[in-house]
């Protein structure tokens, strides 16, 4: 018989170093280079790569800069290997994208030696901040308590919810337009879409105008759904793989917005109607989600 | 009010473990009185089976259950609170005998039962060890592969592993060496991964050969099997090798001799840099800076150095246990059984049962209200 463990007091360890605290990191090379266009910030910390804002080639014309740096866990040769062939890639989609008429950034320029990769500063918000922020404003509108209704889930024909659902429509015709164009994402998440809001004075072109209130903070969530981060995108038209890339979104947009969760159906009509094979991925979809790991098995 | 006790069956996989676990609501202080296990190891080369499981369980619960008792040093056992068990995710046998044993000790001493969620288990007892109060947890262990983070009363998962867990990979790839399965098989691929920075002499430093393995993340979900299939295949490359060498012949001009030193480090540094990603993805994703290793694969040294460089980069810090919390214990059961019964929860006689499938996010945190 194993010796039994000592029941060991239990005790915590240091507390970390202020973690609120900004972190400063070296700009990278590109960056701190006599001519470097304006001063460039730091936007984002995002799992690969660190976001900052800059300017290409004029003063007025924004960009957005995405450094890879090295990760320091990573073993080296597999840490450029991963490096290397994730910067090409998105340059390689966004560049696919483009031509086929995908809302995404323009690709300014690339130095897959560096890690870096350059492209068009895309105003506005993602849709994860727009979303909870529609949430934490129904939240204020409806307290909690006797019949308030703040904390329970959104229903898309309840009052006031029109410009949450016209936003998830949008949200999956841009998906189906990228898988219609034969790009699987491989990390769709709301925080990689944006809301670029309408050019003023134009209007919306694909014909959602009147989603909104007059209700000027709902106005936000009115704008074109700009798909972002292809460090882990493929080319393929495969409809298992279409169908994963929509259950990774489930996922993440049911753990991130629990009380919105029931939209996201509105996603996946959406979906539908943006492509000829579309409801045999949906279909497939189902597959998929079955095969989850440990799911509950009833029924 | 004096502090409540609980005493925690585990036994969802090879590891039975009961101990007793104190936790007073005023105070939210926690205290451990006992933390007994005893590990099934099966011989090198063969995992362990749900009956033969099932039957270790039931011959040691008793003897394993009157040591938690005694070290724990109760007046009577009708100082606890309640009998709490762990009633899923896991291996069937090894779960229905321990879930038996609970029921009748319920019975003989008249307490209430609670089954736990064992994947919650094992997130309290990392919170109430590291003092991390709201972390991105990973939770890897022989059966789960789970990036988790808390929010409105729930855990969430937000990756997964989409076929095997990653423990369960690196087990296995044991069994393709038959590396011997005690303490458990991981510890010894952890230390056969060490001894490749050095030469068969053993102090000879020399630089570790990173093999060819696939690197499978998809978002915040991964993939370990095509890995654990590339990785037999280098090992039966290493195989010919070896009979190659005996024969007296001489390798192919430019192959390189295969070493199972450089194969289990090849295969740590690939299956832990997709963790480790995965859980930097979940960080920026929901915007934390803590980061909460738990499971079995948690207390491996690599894994939670390289997650430390990552979560440094990102300003944050990391938080990990040693062997006794991380690995299957009764503790963590008796932890989160006693954290729900205390506000109300109970698992009624009748449906006392366990089950092999049990998500993460079906479990009412009812104690959390941030």
């Amino acid at each position: 018989m194993a010796t039994p463990e000592p029941a060991a007091a239990i005790q915590p360890p240091p507390p970390p170093a202020d973690s609120t605290s900004t972190h400063e990191f070296p700009l990278p090379p590109i960056l701190q280079h006599p001519s470097a266009a304006g001063p460039a910030e730091l936007i984002t910390q995002g799992a690969e790569g660190r976001l900052y804002r800059t300017s290409w080639l004029t003063p007025t014309r924004l960009c957005a800069l995405k450094h890879r740096p090295s990760k320091p866990y990573r073993h080296p040769t597999l840490d450029a290997r991963l490096t290397r062939h994730r910067i090409l890639s998105e340059a390689r989609i966004l560049q696919k994208c483009r031509r086929e008429g995908v809302a995404v950034p323009a690709l300014y320029g690339i130095d897959e030696s560096q890690g870096v990769l350059s492209m068009e500063w895309v105003p506005g918000r993602p849709v994860r901040v727009e979303v909870n922020e529609f949430l934490r404003r129904r939240a204020e509108k409806y307290p909690h308590g006797e019949g308030g209704r703040g904390r329970e889930e959104v229903t898309r024909d309840e009052e006031g919810a029109t410009p949450l659902v016209g936003l998830m429509r949008r949200v999956g015709e841009a998906v189906g337009k990228l898988h219609k164009a034969g790009i699987v994402h491989g990390d769709l998440t709301t925080s990689n879409m944006m809301v670029r809001p309408w050019e003023k004075d134009k209007g919306p072109v694909n014909g959602h105008h009147g989603d909104g209130e007059d209700d000027n903070a709902e106005r936000s969530l009115e704008g074109e759904i700009v798909v972002i981060d292809f460090g882990l995108a493929s080319q393929g038209s495969a409809d298992e793989d279409r169908a994963v890339d929509l259950y990774v979104l489930e996922r993440a947009f049911g753990s991130t917005h629990p009380r919105a969760e029931a939209l996201f159906t509105v996603v996946l009509e959406a979906y539908r109607n943006t492509f000829k094979t579309a409801p045999v991925v949906l279909k497939k979809l189902e597959d998929v989600r079955m095969r989850g790991r440990k799911r509950s098995m009833l029924g | 009010m004096a502090p409540l006790y609980a005493l925690g069956c585990e036994g969802s996989a090879n590891k039975l473990g009961i101990g007793v676990i104190s936790h007073d609501p005023e105070t939210n202080k926690t205290k451990i009185l006992s933390n007994i296990r005893h590990t099934f190891v099966s011989p090198p080369g063969t995992g362990f089976l749900p009956k033969d499981t099932a039957a270790h369980h039931r011959a040691h619960f008793v003897s394993v259950a009157r040591e938690a008792l005694k070290v724990a040093g109760l007046a009577s056992p009708k100082d606890l609170s309640c009998i709490c068990y762990t009633r899923g995710p896991g291996m069937g046998a090894p779960l229905t005998s321990v879930a038996v044993a609970a029921r009748t000790l319920s019975l003989l001493w008249g307490l209430d039962l609670v089954g736990v969620n064992h994947c919650v288990g094992h997130i309290e007892m990392g919170r109430v060890i590291t003092g991390a109060d709201n972390p991105v947890v990973l939770y890897v262990s022989g059966g789960n592969t789970q990036v988790i983070a808390y929010a409105e009363q729930r855990y969430r998962i937000f990756g997964e592993t989409l076929d095997i867990a990653v423990g369960n990979c690196i087990d296995r790839f044991a069994r393709t060496l038959a590396i011997p399965n005690d303490p458990f098989p991981g510890y010894n691929v952890e230390q056969l991964a060490k001894k490749a920075f050095f030469e068969p002499d053993g102090t000879t430093k020399r630089e570790p050969v990173l093999l060819d393995l696939p690197y499978a993340v998809k978002g915040m979900d991964c993939s370990f099997s095509g890995i654990l299939g590339a990785a037999d295949l280098l090992a039966a490359q290493m195989r010919k090798q070896d009979a190659l060498l005996a024969s007296g012949a001489t390798l192919k001009e430019g192959e390189e001799r295969i070493t199972p030193e450089d194969l289990c480090f090849t295969l740590q540094e690939t299956v832990f840099a997709m963790l480790v990603e995965i859980t930097e993805r979940a960080m920026a994703h929901v915007g934390s800076k803590q980061v909460l290793v738990v499971g079995g694969v948690g207390c491996n040294e690599r894994l939670q150095e390289m997650m430390g460089l990552m979560a440094r980069d990102r300003g944050g810090s990391v938080y990990a246990t040693d062997e006794r919390f991380c690995i299957d214990n009764g503790i963590m059961i008796g932890l989160a059984g006693l954290l729900a019964w205390e506000t109300g929860f109970r698992t009624p006689f009748e449906d006392s049962t366990c089950t092999q499938r049990f998500r993460t996010d079906e479990v009412h945190i009812k104690w959390r209200t941030d």
